[in-house]
């Protein structure tokens, strides 16, 4: 068996990378966009979901049932709700206008 | 679908979270961003569903109940009120991955777990429940359901330090024998700790508390990743970890504050010692004459403070700009970090009133605009333009980067009284020669200004 890495080495190069990558996308977004930004990824942490929907599968039990049944729930009203009230949010940032404004 | 390829697509998916995070950096692309970041989250839930074995019944009513409760809140929120919203989201998603974390160790059922399951398993129960009621005690505070002062009492510091204490026993049992119920114990002593760790934390901190929440959502998100040995959990909590990590140090920074000090020193729970009151005599102003001094200058800035929202008058601002501007003088907002109640919380505040966002101004750029500045406008803001901040060495909030709105020829503050802002320390910009005090409701004020500037 030759030698492989773990799946939680790998898990750790992958979240330390992703660290990374966020902290440089994040320290360019501009002040004007931070509640944007934070409802926007407060909806990408309901990624979570994903752990969820498998988590509804078989061989679960009634208390496995129950818990996977509420992570469903909250982690989809955090999916559903945090990607709308940010598209929402976003909707009124209005272009600047260089025409005259006629009232 | 085999192991490989859902694999590769959930890399997809991660790769459109990072493209519309990428894409949120400029108002231009933000709203395509946000969709990306979507369509991401669709895909990866796609790929999960294809071929899974689950319990559709259970699936299905939890998808459904979850989407209309997400979506009403979403669509019926006022954004005076998206701090609470954010913070109540940040909840839920912390809650889910501790659920899915303890779903997977009932699962087990006693067979044994290897050692870094039993350890994520752990990580994520107690980072999401203390995210959990920890945002709910954030979102009762602002929402005004408990007070929003922070609430000590005696040996507090050292209760906490027992819990926590309480956990790491918990958590070394729980690795060491998988006893079901020193993770119960784990989950529950969190759920506590997460209460205990907020009441002490004052309304005007809330801002920082919020982006730590969303940071600790992230967290609890990519320990589940680990726990279920799933990249895009992983690197989707990596993201939301470290974008809740720089807000956090951006909005301690414009407080001249550190973490720690926010988070267990309950800053305005002892009333500020500092007596030093300026004193002196405060020039007052008509709107009639402000609406002059205000239609023949060629720069204005407007510095909202959160006064501004709480008195609705977002739009009554606006009108008085598009007044202002139909005249042709410049009109700008300088806007603080912590104006709101969340990062950039004013911005989304006036971009509702229908200001351009190219009009609003952070920081540097206003204090740059402001010694070419004719009049500001200071509407419902103290402490972020209180010079004390950078002349006084013995005031409070020493050190605080302001708005140096003394730096403009004319300042006009409207304010309802003389009373302190939220360090509760006086403000001497009132009383400096150059500074004239309208003391007024915001609304009614800026409304009886625009019905005088329009006689001008």
């Amino acid at each position: 068996m030759p030698d492989v890495l773990s799946p939680v080495v790998i898990g750790v190069i992958v979240f330390v990378l992703a660290a990374f990558v966020g902290l440089e996308l994040i320290s360019k977004v501009p002040p004007t966009l931070h509640t944007p930004l934070m409802s926007g990824s407060n909806a990408i942490s309901g990624i979570t979901l994903v752990g969820a929907i498998i988590a509804t599968g078989a061989g679960s039990g009634t208390l496995g049932s129950v818990l996977a049944f509420v992570a469903v729930v909250t982690a989809t009203i955090n999916v559903v709700g945090g990607f709308l009230v940010t598209d929402r949010m976003l909707g009124m940032f209005r272009k600047p206008k260089r025409t005259e404004d006629t009232k | 679908m085999s192991i490989d390829t859902r694999a590769l697509l959930y890399l997809v998916a991660a790769v459109a979270f990072i493209l519309g995070l990428k894409r949120l950096g400029s108002p231009r692309t933000a709203r395509s961003g946000n969709t990306i970041a979507a369509g991401g989250m669709l895909l990866a839930v796609i790929v999960t569903l294809v071929d899974a074995e689950v319990s559709w019944a259970v699936l299905g009513s939890g998808l459904a109940v979850g989407a209309v409760l997400g979506a009403v809140a979403a669509l019926r929120v006022k954004m005076t009120s998206m701090p609470q919203l954010v913070a109540a989201f940040n909840g839920f998603g912390g809650i889910a991955s501790a659920l899915v974390a303890g779903a997977e160790f009932v699962k087990a059922d006693g067979l044994e777990l290897p050692t870094e399951t039993i350890f994520t398993i752990i990580l994520s129960v107690l980072i999401g429940a203390i995210t959990f009621t920890g945002s709910f005690v954030a979102y009762a505070k602002l929402q005004g359901l408990i007070g929003g002062s922070p609430i000590s009492y005696p040996g507090q510091k050292l209760f906490n330090g027992l819990l926590a204490v309480g956990i790491i026993a918990a958590a070394v049992i729980a690795q060491t024998t998988q006893d079901p119920l020193a993770f119960w114990l784990i989950g529950a002593v969190a759920l506590v700790l997460g209460v205990l760790a907020v009441i002490p934390i004052g309304g005007a901190d809330m801002p920082v508390v919020i982006a730590l929440l969303n940071s600790l959502s992230g967290l609890a998100a990519a320990a589940t990743g680990f726990v279920i040995s799933n990249s895009a959990l992983i690197i989707g909590g990596a993201l939301v970890g470290a974008s809740g990590l720089i807000l956090t140090k951006l909005m301690t920074e414009a407080m001249n504050r550190t973490l720690s000090n926010v988070l267990f020193s309950g800053f305005g729970a002892t009333p500020a010692s500092s007596s030093a009151t300026t004193g002196g005599d405060v020039t007052t102003t008509t709107p009639e004459d402000l609406a002059i001094a205000l239609a023949y200058a060629s720069q204005v800035v407007v510095v909202p403070g959160y006064g501004l929202a709480v008195a609705q008058a977002q739009h009554a601002v606006r009108e008085v700009a598009s007044l202002l501007e139909a005249r042709g003088v410049k009109v700008a907002y300088g806007i603080h970090p912590v104006a709101g109640r969340m990062p950039g919380h004013m911005n989304v505040l006036l971009a509702e009133a229908d200001v351009p966002y190219d009009q609003l101004l952070d920081l540097d750029q206003t204090n740059n605009l402001l010694p070419r500045t004719d009049v500001v406008l200071v509407v419902g803001a103290n402490d972020v333009v209180n010079p004390s901040a950078r002349d006084d060495e013995g005031s409070p909030i020493y050190g605080m980067p302001i708005l140096e709105v003394d730096q403009a020829a004319t300042v006009i503050v409207v304010k309802r009284s003389l009373s302190p802002g939220f360090a509760g320390i006086d403000n001497p910009l009132f009383y400096r020669d150059g500074t004239r005090m309208l003391f007024a409701d915001a609304k009614q004020a800026l409304t009886a200004l625009g019905s005088a500037l329009e006689d001008v």
